[in-house]
């Protein structure tokens, strides 16, 4: 006799440890496995489209801030590139130089989160977590030197940046880049090759290449399904075009594939990194740019490879000294499109670890 | 002497109450149960800073050091923290359940010291049914943890509930399997003779045993990599989320109060309990549960969860056949005098063979990953 | 480097198909009939040496008398882009047709204009607020909201 059984809803969030934030699922379960789950957002939402509408082109700066709050420069840079865009400013040598060393060492940050929220999702017991918050600690203080903050950095401005570097940036950079090709292999000898982890990611929550790229999915989730797109390469912004590095690809697009993914995207920064350091120019770091930027009538779109996908600012300006509309292309939001077909039939532990290998950050879906 | 003690003096063959104790049994009795709520609660604040502390360091960071000298005073703190707290019900919840959870969860865990031997004969009660005891009364806290599951009316509780049950099922009978093994060496099911018997510990005679009973030990309490009931990242905190103030602080005593338990059982088991040269017994004994605990506090910063039905896979496919083909190979090596004439042969076979069975076994019969099993 | 398609090339392939289907183009992009938004994005997608099969992004303007739907479509293949707009004169109801069918990351992005504008897309699977409650009232991202 088959016993009557029903769907179980479980309201995962917005309060849960491995949610990345205020996000909140609605899962059916039947027993442990997932039946359907619907994404919940809204919970961060601060309107940050609307206030753009009513601050001044340099105001907006802090709010870009805020949007993944994990990933400060990038989102900055690629505000300020639209913006720049649109009141076609020429940015300084030097400047766009410490952009993209600052923008790179973000990326590193920001992977290295990544990477150890997924093995903590996996259950490695903040271990991981831990090993790589200690890395980032070290970037956080190179841009502290930088910018005087820890989080909101509000570094970049339209057409440079707000300071040069100080005296001591450099030599505290040199040592980081010497020091973390070796902390990168220890990354590895944790738990790359750890049994439980090849059991628990390989083959779990596939996201098939066409599927990715129909689910306009970006970033390191993108590539790791097996499409080699980095709009450094495909659409170089700032000075990308003159960095020697590699994309690199996986195949499956499983979880494992995007933990794979991310770390090896982890070195490349740094040889992007390494080059810049070398070639860096002196010279001033910032345009001569009014007070107040009136860009002439039109609109402008810009894109950059943020460390979870295309971020990229839509401004349209009516000659007015605050954006007409300012819109925001979220990686986040978009990459969880696919969230529903690729946790479908599996187990509850399995969703939690699809969820981490996507890599969300709140702030930037509700913005 | 009460006809009830007559019988239960019966039942458990006492023979180390000293002579000239006035009263015999009922101040042995006494005297035995204190001194193991007294071990227990000082065991339980003892591995809980061990914990803290040990996973602080594997973690490149400090753990606890403000409270007392090294941050000694830590678990105090703690208890005094977790027991002036407000203690919440849920308005949907099964009072009378969710009341009692916590008290049939613990009480268990109490229960086994009843039988394991702090020195020689130093034991609330020799059972001569020991280790039958111990398997019987542990998965009793189970009860108390479905309880707890169902009486909260919260999905993660009963989620976590229900993958305690169904893996405490599974691990019962590869722990039991495991422990034969010790069982047929020894020649006796007290726990107090097992230890007797280990001129040489029987972790070197039975290394494959002491490696299931480990896994089985740990899947059993809720250790990782086995933690699934209470899984922080899926089900925010399994069974006990919704529980808090002082019924909160039983089950974080029981957790504890359990992995003291499997690692005295382990110790009495497989490292031979009390017995140690210079230092005196009981401490061995306290060193020896360290030891073990330390080996769980190290699994646990350092492996991944597994998923429920890598669990079940687990306990059956890999397990369940090595306990029952370690209990044949000790049988033949029983019946053949090893264990008493060529200890030395016996251990070098015995750790080939481990070797060789893992390996095997892991490579061609049974791969973590492979192969999913519909609970 | 992306190429940006010139919208008045890509207007008039698109015109032997669909005639009077585009309503304004430029070399920037190429404003298309509401009505006919969803064929020439099919043909915009499926014809050979377009290949849009990228969907950068999803985003509407408030210019007051109209709305503006705006779509940056990308070709990974081409590496080749174009914004193609769309435009709503009813500002009581507006209404669009979705193109989720073609591609599914316009999924979330719709959800978002329908929330923040009120721009229905007709066709979406879940055409319902996604940042605000339910009960909110207004669009916030109108320019007449305060």
């Amino acid at each position: 006799m088959a016993v009557r059984t029903e769907p179980f809803v479980l309201n995962m969030g917005p309060v849960h440890p491995s949610t990345h934030g205020v996000f909140r699922m609605r899962v059916t379960l039947d027993g442990e496995v997932v039946v359907d789950i619907e994404p919940v957002f809204g919970y961060l939402h601060r309107g940050i489209e609307k206030l753009a509408e009513q601050r001044t082109y340099t105001g907006v700066i802090p709010l870009t801030d805020r949007l993944d709050y994990i990933s400060s420069m990038s989102n900055n840079l690629a505000y300020c590139l639209a913006a720049e865009k649109l009141a076609g400013i020429k940015v300084p040598e030097r400047a766009e130089y410490i952009r993209v060393i600052m923008s790179e060492l973000q990326r590193v940050a920001a992977l290295l989160i990544a990477v150890g929220a997924f093995l903590n999702d996996c259950g490695a017991y903040f271990t991981p977590f831990l090993y790589m918050f200690r890395e980032r600690e070290r970037i956080v203080d190179l841009f502290e030197m930088a910018s005087g903050q820890r989080l909101t950095y509000n570094y970049m401005r339209v057409g440079g940046v707000s300071q040069d570097l100080p005296e001591e940036f450099m030599p505290a950079l040199r040592k980081f880049m010497d020091m973390m090709p070796r902390f990168m292999d220890e990354y590895d000898q944790l738990l790359m090759q750890n049994e439980i982890l090849l059991a628990r990611a390989k083959g779990v929550g596939i996201l098939s290449k066409e599927q990715a790229i129909n689910c306009s999915i970006s970033g390191p989730v993108l590539r790791a399904s097996g499409v080699k797109w980095d709009i450094r390469q495909a659409d170089p912004y700032s000075i990308y075009d003159r960095f020697d590095f590699d994309i690199p690809t996986q195949t499956t697009g499983d979880c494992y594939d995007r933990y794979r993914q991310r770390v090896e995207e982890t070195r490349q920064s740094l040889r992007i990194i390494r080059q810049a350091m070398e070639q860096l120019p002196s010279g001033p770091v910032r345009a001569e740019v009014p007070h107040l930027v009136r860009p002439p009538v039109g609109e402008a779109y810009a894109h950059i490879e943020a460390p979870k996908g295309e971020l990229g600012f839509y401004l349209v300006s009516d000659n007015s000294i605050a954006p007409y509309r300012c819109h925001i292309r979220p990686p986040s939001l978009i990459n969880l499109t696919a969230l529903r077909d690729m946790v479908r039939g599996w187990k509850i532990a399995d969703l939690i670890i699809i969820f981490g290998s996507i890599d969300i950050t709140v702030g930037e879906i509700d913005r | 002497m009460a006809t009830a003690g007559l019988n239960i003096y019966h039942l458990a063959r006492l023979q180390a109450v000293s002579p000239d104790w006035p009263g015999g049994f009922w101040w042995h009795w006494l005297f035995f149960t204190v001194v193991i709520i007294g071990f227990v609660l000082t065991m339980v604040m003892g591995v809980i800073y061990i914990e803290r502390r040990g996973m602080g360091r594997m973690q490149s960071r400090l753990g606890p050091n403000r409270t007392g000298p090294f941050g000694l005073l830590q678990p105090v703190a703690d208890a005094v923290k977790v027991l002036l707290k407000e203690n919440i019900v849920p308005a949907a919840a099964d009072k009378l359940v969710h009341w009692l959870a916590p008290v049939i969860a613990f009480a268990p865990a109490l229960m086994l010291f009843a039988v394991i031997p702090f020195e020689n004969g130093a034991l609330l009660a020799d059972l001569n049914i020991g280790i039958l005891y111990v398997i019987a009364i542990s998965s009793v806290s189970t009860v108390g943890i479905f309880m707890a599951g169902w009486g909260s009316s919260n999905k993660y509780s009963l989620l976590g509930a229900m993958r305690n049950v169904a893996a405490i099922v599974s691990y019962e009978i590869p722990m039991v399997l495991a422990i034969v093994g010790v069982v047929l060496i020894a020649g006796s099911l007290s726990l107090n003779d097992i230890v007797v018997a280990q001129n040489v510990p029987f972790i070197l005679l039975q290394p494959l045993g002491f490696l299931l009973f480990f896994a089985a030990g740990c899947a059993e309490i809720n250790r990782s990599p086995f933690d699934l009931m209470e899984a922080d990242s899926e089900l925010v905190a399994g069974f006990h989320t919704e529980y808090s103030g002082m019924k909160f602080a039983m089950f974080y005593l029981v957790e504890y109060a359990e992995a003291v338990a499997i690692s005295a059982i382990i110790a009495t088991l497989f490292l031979g309990g009390w017995k140690g040269p210079i230092l005196p017994p009981w401490l061995w004994f306290v060193v020896k549960i360290i030891l073990v605990f330390f080996a769980m506090v190290w699994t646990r910063t350092t492996l991944p969860r597994i998923r429920i039905d890598q669990l079940m896979a687990f306990a059956w496919k890999f397990l369940f056949p090595m306990s029952l083909l370690n209990m044949f190979i000790t049988a033949l090596q029983v019946l053949a005098g090893w264990p008493t004439e060529l200890v030395w042969v016996m251990i070098i076979v015995n750790i080939a063979v481990m070797a060789i069975l893992v390996l095997v076994w892991s490579r061609f019969f049974f791969r973590l990953g492979g192969g999913r099993v519909e609970i | 480097m992306t190429v940006a398609l010139s919208g008045k090339e890509v207007a008039s392939k698109i015109e032997e198909k669909f005639s009077g289907s585009v309503v304004e183009s430029t070399p920037e992009n190429l404003v298309v009939k509401s009505d006919q938004l969803l064929d020439v994005a099919r043909f915009l997608k499926e014809t050979g040496g377009l290949d849009f099969d990228y969907l950068n992004f999803v985003t509407a303007v408030d210019y007051y008398d109209h709305f503006e739907v705006a779509y940056l479509l990308s070709s990974l293949e081409h590496n080749h882009s174009l914004m193609v707009k769309a435009r709503c004169y009813d500002r009581e109801n507006p209404a669009l047709p979705s193109v989720t069918g073609l591609w599914q990351g316009a999924d979330f992005q719709e959800r978002e204009i329908y929330d923040l504008f009120g721009i229905n897309f007709e066709g979406h699977p879940s055409m319902k607020r996604i940042f605000l409650w339910d009960g909110f009232e207004g669009h916030p991202l109108r320019k007449d909201y305060i």
